[in-house]
C-alpha cells in the first residue's frame, strides 16, 4: 500500500493516506463496510481517497453512483437501516445540501423517533468548506448546520492522526456521524505515533485536544485553522504572547470542559474557523463560555 | 337498497355537517344487525361508555365444536384475543378452495403479467378478511378518538385501502422488508404490530410501539420501516434496504411504497435510475388513491400512467381494492426480483375514503357521490366477503363473530391507549443515540440538565 511505505520512509503520513488506511483497515475488519459516492471507485476517488480500495474490494463494496445525491444518500441511509454499515462519500459538503433531508430526517432522527428500534450506523464524510478559489457555491462550512442537529454526531479533523482515530470511531460508531474533512489538508504530513498507527486506534468524541500550551490567550478553532492558530502562535511567541491552541476535533457534541480549562487559565478567548460568523460555530463556543462562567468564575475579557 | 343508503348517508352528511354519514352507513353495510350510531363528531361521552351492544354468537352445538373454537389461526398475528371461529355447521359444508377471475393486469415492458385466476382457499379468505376488517376498525377507531382530541397531530387513515396491504402480505414473508410513507397504520399492523400498541402510539403513551415518541407517522417493526413523513423520502431508503438484500445475498426483497402524490418527487427518479442499474430487488409500488392530499392525479401530473413511470423499470397496473389481484400481482413481482432481474413497479389503484389527514374532510375535492360509489361498488372487504358467500365458503354467522371479535379487540386496545400514561419527562431525550452511553442534554436553561438513555 502507498500509504504504508509513506510511514516506513519518513515516518510521515499525509491526512489522505491517513483516511485511505482508516478505511482499508475498517471494510477488511467488518464485512458490513462499505463505500459509496461519487468517482471512489474506478476514478480512485475525485481527491484520491480512495485510492486502491475498487482495486482489492471490488464493485459490491466500493461503489460508484450517479450524480444524484438525494437518491444515493437515500439508499446509503436504507442499507444503513437494513444492517450494513455505509460509508456515503460527497465530492464535497456543498452537495449534501442537495441530500440534507436524508441526513437529518432520515437518518439522525430515526433513533429518536423509533425510541431505539431502528438505528443507522452512516458516516457521511467528505471536503468541507473553503478550498482554492473554487467559488461561493462550492465553499461552504457546514459544521455549524450539521452541529445543529441532536441525534447527529460531527466531527472536524485536523492531523493525520485525527482523521485516522475520528474515521475509526466513526465507522465503528452505531450512530450517524458527519465527518468534515478538508480538501486543503490531504496532502499534508503529519508524524504519527506507534499508538496511533494500531489497528483498533480510535479517538473519541466529544474530546478537544490541547495543540499548543499557553498562558495568554485561548485560540478556539478546528480542521485547517489549526494549522492557521499554531502559524500565529509561533509569530506571537516571538512577541512573549504564549497562545493556547485548543484542536477542537469534535464539533457535536462540543469538549466545553476543555475549552473553559482553558478560558479560565487565560481569560483572553479567539474562535477561528471557516464558517460565516453569524450562527456559527464560534458563536456557540462564546455562548458556551459566557453561560459556563456566570457565577463564582472569573469573568473572561 | 342502494338508494336508500344514499339518502340515509347524505341525510346524516346534513345533520353532523361531516362525513359521519358514509362512514356510519358502511358500518352498517358490514355488520347489519348493528345500531347505528348518530352522535356527532363533537361527543364528549368516550367511546367506551357509549359501547354498542355486539350480536351475540351462533349457539354452540356440540362439544366437539366448542373445542375447535380455540384454534388459532397460524399466520395470524401476535394478539392472543384473535381466535378462529367453526361454525356449528359441519365442516365439510364449506368449500375449501375457489378459483376467482381477477382483472388482468395493463403491463409495462413485461412480455405477460400475473394470471388472471386466483385461488383462494377457506382459511385465506377468513384471514384476509379478519385483517381487513381489523384495519378497517382501527382506522375508525382513530377517527373517533381523533375527534376527541384524544390522537392529536397527524392521522392519516388508510380505510379503503385494506386490500393493497393485505395482499403485499400474503404475497411475501415475513423476512422480507416493507417501507412506506405516512399513511402507515395499516402496514404496522400487516407487519406484525398489535392494534393496542398502534393506538396506544396515536395517543402518545409509553405502550405505543415506539413509546409514544413517534407518533401516527414514525411506528417501527421487524423488518417495517415505517412509517415515514417526508413525501418521496422512503423511496430511496426503500431501495437502499433492497441493496442491502443484494449485498447479504438472503434472497429477500424490499416492498418501497409511495402514492400518486409523491410520484413525481425527483428522488424516486433517482432511485429507479439507481435500483435498474445495480438490479436491486425492489419492488416500487404506487398507491394511487386519485388525490394527493387535495389535488387529484388530473392536476399533479403530466402522465397518469404510474405504472409507467419507471420508464426503462417493467410495470404493472393492478386493481387496488381486489385483495387477490394485489396478492397475485405481488407474488409475480417478488418472483421477478428473486430472480435477479432487478426492480419493478406496480401502480396499485385504489381509493381512501376519509380526507387527505384528519384536518381534511375529503370533500371539497370530491364529491360524497364518488366516495359512496366506490363505498358500494368496491369496497375490499366486502367484495372479499360476497365473493366467500357465494362461494358457500363460509357461514355469515362467522363473518359477525368475527367483526364482534374484533370490535372488542378493538375496544379494548382503545381502553388501553386512553389509559395507558403518557412517557415521563425523564424519558423525554432517551434514544438520541444507539449503544451509547448516556448522555446529559442542555434543558431549557443552561444548568438544567436532561438525561438521555440509549
Amino acid at each position: 500500500m502507498a500509504s504504508l511505505s509513506c510511514v516506513l520512509r519518513s515516518g510521515r503520513v499525509t491526512v489522505r493516506d491517513a483516511l485511505n488506511q482508516a478505511m482499508d483497515e475498517e471494510l477488511e475488519r467488518d464485512e458490513r463496510v462499505f463505500l459509496l459516492g461519487e468517482e471512489v471507485a474506478q476514478y480512485d476517488g475525485a481527491y484520491k481517497i480512495s485510492r486502491g480500495l475498487w482495486k482489492k474490494y471490488g464493485d459490491a463494496r466500493i461503489i460508484d453512483t450517479p450524480i444524484t445525491e438525494m437518491g444515493f444518500t437515500g439508499i446509503a441511509v436504507g442499507a444503513a437501516m437494513a444492517g450494513l454499515r455505509p460509508i456515503c462519500e460527497f465530492m464535497t459538503f456543498n452537495f449534501s445540501m442537495q441530500a440534507i433531508d436524508q441526513v437529518i430526517n432520515s437518518a439522525a432522527k430515526t433513533n429518536y423517533m423509533s425510541a431505539g428500534r431502528q438505528s443507522v450506523p452512516i458516516v457521511f464524510r467528505g471536503p468541507n468548506g473553503a478550498s482554492a478559489g473554487v467559488g461561493a457555491q462550492h465553499s461552504q462550512c457546514f459544521a455549524a448546520w450539521y452541529g445543529h442537529c441532536p441525534g447527529l454526531k460531527v466531527v472536524s479533523p485536523w492531523s493525520a492522526e485525527d482523521a485516522r482515530g475520528l474515521l475509526k470511531a466513526a465507522i465503528r460508531d452505531d450512530n450517524p456521524v458527519v465527518f468534515l474533512e478538508n480538501e486543503l489538508m490531504y496532502g499534508v504530513p503529519f508524524e504519527m505515533s506507534e499508538e496511533s498507527l494500531s489497528k483498533d486506534f480510535t479517538i473519541p468524541f466529544g474530546k478537544a485536544k490541547v495543540e499548543r500550551q499557553g498562558t495568554h490567550v485561548t485560540l478556539v478553532t478546528h480542521s485547517r485553522y489549526v494549522s492557521f492558530c499554531l502559524d500565529a502562535a509561533a509569530v506571537l511567541a516571538k512577541e512573549g504572547v504564549e497562545c493556547e491552541v485548543v484542536n477542537l476535533r469534535s464539533i457535536r457534541p462540543l469538549d466545553v470542559e476543555t475549552i473553559e480549562a482553558s478560558v479560565m487559565k487565560t481569560n483572553h478567548l479567539v474562535t477561528v474557523e471557516g464558517g460565516w460568523p453569524q450562527f456559527g460555530v464560534g458563536a456557540e463556543v462564546c455562548a458556551r463560555v459566557m453561560e459556563g462562567m456566570m457565577g463564582p468564575h472569573r469573568p473572561p475579557h | 337498497m342502494k338508494n336508500m343508503l344514499t339518502a340515509i348517508s347524505n341525510a346524516l352528511c346534513r345533520i353532523t355537517g361531516s362525513n359521519v354519514g358514509a362512514q356510519t352507513v358502511s358500518e352498517f353495510l358490514i355488520g347489519q344487525s348493528e345500531l347505528v350510531n348518530l352522535t356527532s363528531p363533537a361527543a364528549s361521552a368516550l367511546a367506551t361508555t357509549t359501547k354498542r351492544q355486539p350480536p351475540k354468537p351462533p349457539p354452540v352445538n356440540t362439544k366437539a365444536s366448542e373445542a375447535e373454537l380455540v384454534t388459532e389461526q397460524p399466520t395470524l398475528l401476535s394478539d392472543p384475543g384473535a381466535r378462529a371461529v367453526v361454525s356449528s355447521r359441519a365442516f365439510a359444508d364449506f368449500t375449501p378452495k375457489a378459483s376467482f377471475e381477477i382483472k388482468k393486469c395493463d403491463v409495462h415492458r413485461l412480455e405477460e403479467g400475473p394470471p388472471g385466476q386466483a385461488e383462494l382457499t377457506r382459511e385465506q379468505g377468513l384471514h384476509y378478511y379478519r385483517t381487513m376488517q381489523t384495519i378497517r376498525r382501527m382506522e375508525l377507531k382513530a377517527d373517533q378518538l381523533y375527534k376527541q382530541k384524544i390522537i392529536r397531530g397527524f392521522c392519516h387513515l388508510y380505510d379503503g385501502q385494506e386490500a393493497c396491504a393485505m395482499g403485499i402480505e400474503a404475497a411475501i414473508n415475513p423476512t422480507d422488508h416493507v417501507i412506506t410513507a405516512y399513511r402507515a397504520h395499516g402496514y404496522t399492523y400487516t407487519r406484525g404490530v398489535p392494534v393496542k400498541q398502534i393506538l396506544a402510539e396515536l395517543t402518545g403513551r409509553k405502550g405505543g410501539i415506539a413509546k409514544g415518541k413517534g407518533g401516527s407517522m414514525h411506528m417501527y417493526a421487524p423488518n417495517f420501516y415505517g412509517g415515514n413523513g417526508i413525501v418521496g423520502a422512503q423511496v430511496p431508503l426503500g431501495a437502499g434496504i433492497a441493496l442491502a438484500c443484494k449485498y447479504l445475498g438472503n434472497n429477500q426483497v424490499c416492498v418501497t411504497l409511495y402514492g400518486d402524490g409523491a410520484a413525481n418527487q425527483g428522488q424516486i427518479f433517482e432511485a429507479y435510475n439507481m435500483a435498474a442499474l445495480w438490479k436491486l430487488p425492489c419492488i416500487f409500488i404506487c398507491e394511487n388513491n386519485k388525490y394527493g392530499m387535495g389535488t387529484s392525479v388530473e392536476r399533479s401530473s403530466a402522465s397518469t400512467d404510474y405504472y409507467r413511470r419507471g420508464d426503462y423499470i417493467p410495470g404493472l397496473r393492478v386493481d387496488g381494492m381486489d385483495v387477490l389481484s394485489v396478492r397475485e400481482a405481488t407474488k409475480f413481482a417478488a418472483d421477478h426480483c428473486r430472480a435477479g432481474k432487478g426492480p419493478i413497479l406496480m401502480e396499485l389503484e385504489t381509493y381512501r375514503y376519509h380526507g387527505h389527514s384528519m384536518s381534511d374532510p375529503g370533500v371539497s375535492y370530491r364529491t360524497r357521490e364518488e366516495i359512496q360509489e366506490v363505498r358500494s361498488k368496491s369496497d375490499p372487504i366486502s367484495m372479499l366477503k360476497d365473493r366467500m358467500l357465494s362461494n358457500k365458503m363460509a357461514a355469515m354467522e362467522e363473518f359477525k363473530e368475527m367483526d364482534s371479535e374484533i370490535r372488542k379487540e378493538i375496544e379494548e386496545a382503545a381502553l388501553f391507549a386512553t389509559s395507558d400514561p403518557e412517557p415521563p419527562l425523564d424519558a423525554l431525550c432517551d434514544h438520541i443515540f444507539h449503544n451509547d452511553l448516556p448522555l446529559e442534554v442542555r434543558g431549557t436553561t443552561p444548568w438544567s440538565k436532561l438525561k438521555s438513555s440509549s
